[in-house]
């Protein structure tokens, strides 16, 4: 648990304070985040909790302790920090930059070894290809997971990690915040985060901190900030759109219907098709006897077949999983014309879908009656 | 690939040049009966030359154990005020020329290797501070930054970041250093130190080419010998991650 008390800092030299009295705890396993417009002394908040930066008034205690009791050295040699500007080593390897903290703290080598591939492997950079390499021979998105390991190196149960992302394009990024997240929620550490990207702040904090010139606005979790925004300024950091930001907050599992209605492959296409147009449905999720996606039919599809299902049936090519976020489905929704995505399970079975109706009626906005090839959608499991 | 092509058609270029030069200025050298002085006295060339080393040897070594520290020391924090002046002051020094230098190195503790060597160490001193200063200071701050923000201390920080990414331009002031010492180790003769100015001197004052060529070629070799002898070691020890163009 990391705990601030009225810290203030002003750089020699200056008279307003790059710092205001910024109160906040965060607790044990969650990461916060600390996210304001450039300048407004995020960068600088942070380097005082691993004393980088002489605090002028205030506390900031770690665990209980306050941190101007603690050896400096050994404090920062336990508090992994990555700091913005990457900073690698240049004349260090891969490997060295990453065994920079296990050397400090005395690790023998094939702990470092094991502990560098393990890492390695994390952010998905095969070891045997950039162990070795130096720093100039990365680009930049790899180097800033390389500047990320080694502020994890030694498993550290609190990390200070500012725009750890920043270099990486946003696609990769999106990757890096799931791989990171799903690390988070095994490993559980406290994790201190800056960014300015407002999109990561929703989807990466349990609390986001924002700030403005040095003074802590508002302190809260994302939806929090979301959904009662305490002033017009914030109302304006977080955007117009901020009911649209409300789907990166989401789990599909959250929104989508369960049990929907679908025939299996192996029925009859005319008996299917008979059932359809009586319920007045054009379309109808094909599973096969595991409940597995076999794909979609249509009214089309099926009239003058004869035969199963399974004969004429559209495989289905994009899913989501329960646990991803809805931005994601929505973005999967949009190019997959049929205006709906179904979500699977890791062995492929149906948990639900989700149409543009239900994505509409989370951002509460009203939505077109009419809208959607798929039109009317039922519950209630197998057609007949 | 054809810029690759193009620059080893450039280097056998000079090679060839360089092969019909040093055989027309061997040619010219056997003119002047260089060859055969060189036949006729190899023990006392063997001798002046190795005197030479030694002057060099000694004198370049202790102005790199008092350079490089210097040259830390001036990049301390605590220093950075003082540095300027004290860089300029060293500048100025470095103007007189190495024969007063020599001289007044005499008037102080007499004559032999000693003052040859203190001569030599005072003119050799300055590229190696000046140079490590800048490579130290020319370091990334960011990568200071990011060594103290994982625990290192002022010791870990100078041997682990800051030394090895001055390191090139620190052995560049020492080499800099060191070959223009084989030129001054000639004045040594002057004081009665030795060395191949021996035959130098004595060349001119003889009006004895052969003579003189004896002491000169050696000092050129050796020169051009430890010139080389640096750029080896420099990519032996100055870490590959490194580029300079
Ligand atoms: N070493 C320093 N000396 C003086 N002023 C500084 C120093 N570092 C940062 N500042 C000032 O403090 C304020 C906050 O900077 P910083 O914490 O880096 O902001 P952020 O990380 O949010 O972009 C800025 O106005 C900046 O100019
Ligand atoms: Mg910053």
């Amino acid at each position: 648990m990391i705990e601030l008390e009225r810290v203030t800092k002003i750089f020699p030299g200056s008279e307003i304070p790059a710092v205001d009295s910024v109160s906040l705890t965060v607790p044990n396993g969650e990461i916060c985040i600390l996210i304001g417009s450039s300048g407004c002394g995020k960068t600088t908040l942070m380097r005082m909790m691993n004393r980088l930066e002489p605090i002028t008034s205030g506390t900031i205690k770690i665990d209980g302790e306050n941190i101007l009791q603690k050896d400096v050295i050994d404090l920062r040699r336990h508090v992994g920090y990555a700091i913005q500007q990457i900073g690698l080593f240049p004349h260090m390897t891969v490997y060295e930059n990453i065994a920079t903290v296990p050397k400090l703290l005395g690790w023998d080598k094939k702990r470092i070894d094991e502990r560098v591939d393990e890492l390695l492997e994390l952010v998905k950079m095969p070891a045997e290809t950039f162990r070795g390499r130096y720093p100039r021979e990365l680009s930049g998105g790899q180097a800033q997971r390389i500047g990320v390991l080694r502020s994890m190196a030694t498993d550290p149960p609190l990390m200070l990690m500012d725009e750890p992302f920043g270099a990486i394009d946003p696609i990769n990024r999106e990757t890096l915040q799931d791989e990171f997240l799903k690390i988070q929620a095994k490993l559980k550490k406290t994790i201190v985060f800056v960014t300015h990207d407002i999109h990561e702040a929703i989807k990466m904090g349990d609390k986001v901190a924002l700030l403005d010139a040095g003074r802590l606005i508002q302190y809260g979790t994302p939806e929090e900030l979301l959904t009662y925004p305490k002033n017009q300024f914030v109302k304006d950091f977080v955007g117009a759109d901020r009911s649209l930001k409300r789907l990166d907050l989401l789990k599909v599992k959250d929104a989508m219907l369960t049990d929907p209605v679908h025939c299996h492959a192996d029925q009859s296409s005319e008996k299917v098709l008979e059932q359809m147009l009586s319920d007045g449905l054009n379309y109808l999720l094909v599973l096969d006897e595991e409940d597995r996606i076999k794909g979609y039919v249509n009214v089309d599809m099926l009239r003058g077949h004869k035969g199963v299902v399974g004969d004429v049936v559209h495989p289905m090519t994009i899913t989501v999983g329960p646990d991803q976020n809805l931005k994601d489905a929505l973005s999967k929704m949009l190019s997959f014309d049929l205006g709906i995505v179904v979500a699977v399970d890791d062995d492929e079975k149906v948990q639900g879908i989700l149409n543009t109706r239900t994505m509409v009626s989370v951002v509460g906005e009203t939505y077109d009656e009419r809208g959607g090839h798929w039109g009317k959608i039922t519950t209630g499991g197998k057609i007949i | 690939m054809s810029e690759k092509a193009e620059a080893s058609t450039a280097e056998r270029v000079w090679l060839s040049l360089g092969f019909l030069a040093a055989f027309a200025a061997g040619a010219y050298a056997e003119s002047l009966g260089f060859f055969a002085f060189a036949k006729n006295n190899p023990g006392d060339i063997w001798y002046l030359f190795k005197e030479h080393c030694y002057l060099v040897g000694v004198s370049s070594g202790i102005a790199i154990c008092i350079g490089v520290p210097t040259g830390i020391f001036l990049t301390r924090g605590y220093m950075r005020r003082y540095r300027d002046v004290i860089l300029n002051l060293l500048g100025v020094l470095q103007t007189v020329p190495s024969l007063a230098v020599v001289a007044i190195a005499m008037t102080y503790v007499g004559i032999g290797k000693t003052p040859a060597i203190v001569a030599l160490v005072v003119y050799g001193l300055l590229p190696i501070i000046r140079n490590s200063v800048a490579g130290l200071a020319g370091v990334d701050p960011v990568l200071l930054d990011a060594g103290r923000g994982m625990g290192m201390t002022p010791a870990q920080l100078l041997f682990r970041i800051e030394i090895p990414n001055a390191l090139y331009i620190i052995l560049t002031g020492i080499r800099t250093s060191t070959v223009i010492n084989v030129g001054t180790a000639a004045l040594s003769f002057l004081v009665g130190g030795g060395g191949l100015g021996d035959l130098i001197f004595t060349g001119i004052a003889l009006v004895d080419p052969a003579y003189m060529l004896a002491g000169a070629v050696p000092t050129a070799g050796l020169a051009i010998f430890i010139n080389w002898a640096f750029g080896q070691v420099e990519k032996l020890i100055v870490s590959p991650g490194l580029t300079y163009d």
